[in-house]
């Protein structure tokens, strides 16, 4: 047989027991072409070319998983941001839009619609402004539809009129879904340094470079890192390194096939593998579970920085060599609320949200799905936003901030939000006072790129 | 469509099941191009590589009639298009 039962044998079990899957199929759509001084015109146009571009979506997401035997999560669409989209509208606000893309997202049978977002970085046009504003409400109105705003760059800084503004609304947005602990929050995401083919949500929408339809796939397989390592205690951690490439690699490899393949069925792009590993909250499907493996007593203690920093690297040397087409986010992702094994370092102590912050350092993400209490200030939490930013600007990388401020929680409560979304403790953040550096707003400049130290 | 995919069947050993998912497999005109099988510590282990025309059985039907053959003989069997080893472990 060309292939080996060995092969054969390791590929299955990394399906059935250590919950290999293709996270999701992301179809990036272009909506420039809807553009409309008509409101209404704007909201059938924007239905209409969802409809009809991801029609086949679901179909050949379930084919490809009958034909390969390999689950595939989610099947998800991102549109060019609709605060370009829908500037020139006589529209007052772009509630009226994400119900026209929730609606699409529902008809079609998808999980996620992203690209309610703004690209603020540097400062904001009149569409910026009333896509923030209507951020709250969209997100309370609508199932599916995901948010996201750009407010910092490499190039041009870090835009601190933007970040207080989007501390506001993510406290206005969690009042508005104070029943389920603020859920609204887990699909609004503050950005540095956004990539334009992110497949995963709440970050995905659609790149002005990018074509009119094109294909993400998201990867995943911590419990696969895991295994492999589990398999080999005593090895020294070159050779971890070693082992987290070759699986980093054999994963992304799948990405790419169902990738290319499910293009092509679209009339769509190939576009991008993003090979991250992202937990979910079934047991095992976990990243701080690797970093335990790796030999750090609970994540979160000391060494959880110098592994996570391991894994990801690794992650994107294998990725890099099973794909030409690597983007996204690319790397290990640590949202708390849905990995069981990091919830759990949190409930215990173990992992405090400024040792997140360090490990974002070395991550592919930022403070992601972080459940702080209902009463923080607005101003502590764009102090949180700022540290983010300015981590990712100094250093090239992209981050994302996801904050859930439970309405009514206080620190050691317990957040439920479901599903893939998981539940995570309420974590205690500093009562010192940043009002006085937020309220000063303007913009930190872009950093030097030379001098190196 | 011609298609090739990997069959394996797992579980305790026991008569018939060679025959049992032979049987379902010549029936549906699907053809074994090779076969390994082992007993592991008393587990039945097989895998085939077989070949199949998607235009007279797809993926999906076949392996419906094979997860009822498989609560009969009370084994696991799965399915999956040759492409996905080839891509995972071959340059």
């Amino acid at each position: 047989m060309l292939i080996n039962p060995d092969e054969i044998r390791e590929t299955i079990s990394m399906i059935q027991e250590q919950k290999l899957d293709i996270r999701t199929i992301t179809m990036g759509i272009s909506l420039r072409d809807c553009v409309d001084a008509s409101g209404d015109r704007l909201q059938k146009n924007i239905y209409r070319k969802v409809v009809e571009s991801a029609r086949n979506l679901i179909d050949v997401a379930e084919s490809l998983q009958s034909k390969y035997g390999i689950p595939i999560v989610n099947k998800r669409v991102a549109v060019s941001p609709i605060s370009v989209i829908a500037e020139s509208s006589d529209l007052e606000n772009y509630i009226p839009v994400a119900q026209a893309l929730d609606k699409a997202a529902i008809d079609i049978g998808i999980d996620f619609i992203g690209g309610f977002s703004a690209l603020v970085h540097k400062g904001s046009t009149r569409g910026d402004v009333c896509l923030i504003d209507s951020i709250p409400e969209a997100l309370a109105k609508t199932e599916r539809v995901c948010s996201s705003v750009n407010v910092a760059s490499t190039k041009a800084g870090i835009n601190m009129d933007a970040i207080l503004r989007m501390a506001e609304v993510i406290k206005k947005t969690a009042e508005l879904s104070k029943e389920q602990d603020g859920i609204g929050c887990t699909k609004l995401v503050v950005f540095a340094n956004i990539p334009e083919d992110n497949p995963f949500m709440a970050g995905a929408y659609h790149g002005f470079g990018e074509p009119d339809k094109v294909i993400n796939v998201g990867i995943s397989g911590p419990g696969v890192v895991r295994a492999v390592l589990e398999k080999h205690p005593g090895v020294d951690l070159t050779r971890v390194a070693e082992l987290i490439k070759q699986t980093a690699f054999k994963i992304t490899r799948m990405g790419e096939l169902v990738g290319r393949e499910s293009a092509a069925l679209l009339g769509a792009k190939p576009g991008v593998v993003d090979l991250s590993l992202a937990p979910t909250p079934t047991p095992g499907d976990s990243v701080a579970q690797i970093i335990e493996a790796m030999g750090i007593e609970k994540c979160g203690g000391p060494g959880s920085t110098a592994a996570l920093a391991i894994i990801n690297d690794a992650v994107k040397k294998g990725g890099a060599m099973a794909t030409s087409s690597a983007g996204g986010l690319s790397g290990a992702f640590i949202p708390v609320s849905e990995d069981l094994a990091m919830a759990e370092a949190v409930a215990s102590g173990a992992l405090s949200i400024e040792k997140l912050e360090a490990m974002t350092a070395v991550c592919s993400v930022g403070l992601d799905m972080i459940v702080i209490p209902g009463d923080t200030p607005v101003e502590t939490i764009a102090g949180i936003i700022a540290d983010q930013m300015a981590i990712a600007v100094i250093n090239h990388k992209a981050a994302g901030v996801r904050l859930i401020p439970a309405p009514g929680k206080k620190a050691g409560d317990r957040a439920v939000f479901g599903g893939l979304l998981g539940s995570a403790p309420v974590m205690p953040i500093s009562n010192l006072s940043c009002k006085n550096f937020i309220k000063r707003g303007g913009r930190i400049p872009a950093p030097l790129t030379s001098l190196n130290n | 469509m011609k298609s090739k995919a990997i069959l394996t069947v797992l579980g305790k050993d026991r008569v018939g099941i060679v025959a049992g998912v032979s049987k379902v497999l010549a029936e549906n005109d699907v053809n074994i191009e090779d076969i390994s099988q082992t007993i592991m510590q008393g587990f039945f282990t097989m895998i085939m590589l077989v070949s199949m025309d998607e235009e007279k059985i797809s993926m999906v039907e076949l392996q419906n009639k094979l997860d009822k053959v498989a609560k009969e003989l009370g084994v696991k069997i799965t399915l999956h298009h040759e492409d996905i080893f080839r891509y995972m472990h071959r340059i």
